[in-house]
């Protein structure tokens, strides 16, 4: 393999890992903090993505779609959580697994429903359509580093949101003691709703903020859903420390894998999990 | 009467019931039930994992796809092949599958368990998905039905759809009463012990990672059995069979039927394909109801079917008790 394909396939493989972090830390923060499996996660991803791409139809501009469709998924969020998910915080993870997956069925179906079968593309905003050239033949496009920045920003702006704000506070009290929590004053009702609502926008934007680079299609959730579970549980659940290292180590993986194995190419993730867990059954960063 | 001695009846009465419906039903619903019956032992074998030892599993489907595969993959394009050679060698390297996954799967608990079991299903799904050689996603077909003979003479014909009906039903029996025995024995107190408290079952001297691998070997070869049986029946395999939707499914008959009962998940698989029957005719966005129905399912009855039977069947006793009682 020569360098520069090498480095074409590392920054593809970051760039990947980048995404897969922005979805894997909305899964493994409402379990982490909530105790909740979501299923419905991928699902949440795709209808960003369709969002985005109804919206663009109307606004004719990537930014103003995403803005006003994260707002719509906020509220879709929060709504959910007030009238299911909340149900559930006592229940075996089980039954979250079997609503979350109901609510993908529903879900799936309402896309099938309003948008079809067909592909559809997001158009590659003009300002950021150009590409970095990398060696005399290889350019790389503008877009995909537009999309790593996003995810680190978003990455330290979660960071300082727990960490730093009130808002954060409440959340992580709610974390530890629930109860304790809501005895202090804390509506930790209201915050879990919060928490879960940021959960969906997460996903939603990483389905929204890669529209254009993968295009819009029926079942695009499930994929991302399978391989964001095997993010987080390579991490460790709960961890988002943990979900950016198994994030990148997936990208990486997966991205090499399809040109060094291409016949294994969708196996090479699994068996990356597989040797991870017999090595640290709870994760990398995962509490035992 | 019995709590249990009132399901038992139910449940003969239900098998008596299943064993004249031939006489009184056409084709299509005769294969349909076929079929429902095949998801009830699938379903029935996810139970020992979920309702018994307390594992749940979501990669279930891999290993009634990996059965369906290995048979297509066995049986000759042109000359039909042995049941007794065909069934042994499917449900052997099924077995083997359940003892290699299973490995790695009961090192982990919880929520851990779930994923690790979705991931293993998910690679056996992506290995015959996209192998060109067996079918990639449009599957295999069986060209021919494995024959059942004794010393030359063949005494069951499974061309034959209300023969293969017989079949499936006296299977399902058959695995039910089979795993009744395994909960009844040493090992399966050892496994129910393990879903109440795992830890106190460990400090007892039990090696609990082996007894769960035993379970997981175990319900993993009877979902490749019901896998056999499905793919017998309509002679075709595909990726779908493998696929998450399909452990979804399969979880949700468990759950919807009442789980740690056996015949539950049974009765899951009936009403759920009934209810698909019936909903096919009036709209084509099945996934929507299927979707609608799970969610109201979990939230107002997470005992399933069997919860509500039982409970029907308690508020019977008490009220037959009732009636007894001025005699005395």
């Amino acid at each position: 393999m020569d360098i520069s394909l090498f480095l074409v396939l590392a920054l593809n493989g970051i760039q990947y890992g980048f995404l897969l972090f922005l979805v894997a830390s909305g899964l493994t923060l409402v379990f982490g903090i909530m105790g909740i499996i979501n299923l419905a996660h991928g699902a949440f991803y795709m209808l960003g993505a369709y969002t985005v791409y109804w919206l663009v139809g109307y606004t004719d501009n990537l930014f103003v779609a995403i803005v006003l469709g994260l707002v719509i998924m906020l509220a879709f969020g929060y709504l959910l959580e007030r009238s299911a998910i909340s149900f559930l915080y006592k229940r075996d993870h089980l039954y979250q697994v079997l609503l979350t997956y109901g609510l993908i069925l529903v879900l799936d179906e309402m896309q099938r429903i309003f948008w079809g079968t067909d592909f559809y593309s997001v158009p590659v905003p003009q300002i950021l359509s150009a590409s970095v050239p990398l060696t005399e033949t290889q350019d790389y496009p503008v877009y995909r580093l537009f999309i790593s920045v996003m995810c680190m920003a978003v990455a330290a702006g979660l960071y300082l949101l727990i960490g730093r704000t009130r808002l954060g506070m409440m959340i992580r009290a709610g974390a530890s003691n629930r109860e304790m929590a809501q005895v202090l004053g804390v509506d930790i009702g209201r915050v879990f709703a919060i928490v879960f609502s940021i959960g969906v926008a997460l996903a939603a934007f990483s389905g929204m903020i890669g529209a254009p680079v993968s295009s819009v299609y029926p079942g695009m959730g499930e994929q991302i859903l399978i391989v964001s579970f095997v993010v987080v549980v390579i991490g460790g659940i709960g961890s988002v420390k943990g979900a950016f290292v198994g994030a990148m180590l997936i990208g990486l993986a997966d991205t090499f894998g399809q040109v060094l194995l291409p016949d294994f190419a969708s196996v090479v993730v699994y068996a990356v999990m597989a040797v991870v867990l017999l090595w640290r059954p709870q994760g990398l960063f995962g509490r035992a | 009467m019995s709590e249990s001695r009132t399901v038992a009846s139910l449940l003969l009465a239900a098998v008596a019931g299943l064993a004249l419906f031939p006489f009184a039903s056409d084709e299509f619903y005769l294969e349909l039930f076929t079929h429902f019956m095949v998801l009830g032992i699938f379903a029935m074998s996810l139970d020992l994992l979920i309702g018994y030892t307390g594992l749940v599993s979501f990669g279930h489907a891999a290993f009634f796809g990996l059965a369906g595969y290995l048979l297509a993959i066995i049986t000759p394009e042109s000359e039909a092949m042995s049941l007794w050679v065909s069934l042994p060698v499917c449900l052997a390297g099924v077995a083997l599958a359940a003892l290699v996954i299973g490995w790695f799967s009961v090192r982990t608990s919880g929520i851990y368990f779930i994923m690790i079991t979705l991931a293993f299903a998910q690679m056996t799904f992506y290995y015959f998905n996209e192998n060109v050689a067996l079918g990639g996603s449009d599957g295999m077909f069986i060209f021919t039905k494995p024959t059942v003979g004794i010393g030359g003479f063949e005494i069951i014909d499974l061309g034959d759809p209300t023969t293969v009906y017989y079949a499936v039903l006296a299977s399902l029996v058959a695995c039910y009463l089979l795993l009744s025995m395994v909960l009844r024995a040493p090992f399966g107190r050892v496994i129910k012990a393990i879903r109440v408290n795992e830890h106190r079952t460990r400090a007892l001297g039990y090696d609990t990672r082996r007894y769960k691998l035993a379970a997981f070997v175990i319900a993993g070869t009877m979902a490749g059995f019901a896998g056999y049986l499905e793919a017998v029946s309509t002679g075709i395999v595909s990726p779908g069979h493998l696929s998450w939707h399909q452990s979804g499914l399969v979880l949700i008959l468990v759950i919807l039927g009442g789980m740690g009962t056996l015949y539950g998940p049974v009765l899951g698989a009936f009403a759920l394909g009934l209810l698909h029957d019936q909903v096919q005719d009036v709209t084509v966005h099945w996934q929507l109801v299927q979707g609608i129905f799970v969610i109201l399912v979990v939230l107002f009855l997470p005992h399933g079917i069997a919860g509500l039977v039982a409970r029907l069947a308690r508020r019977g006793a008490a009220l037959a008790e009732r009636a007894r009682e001025p005699e005395s």
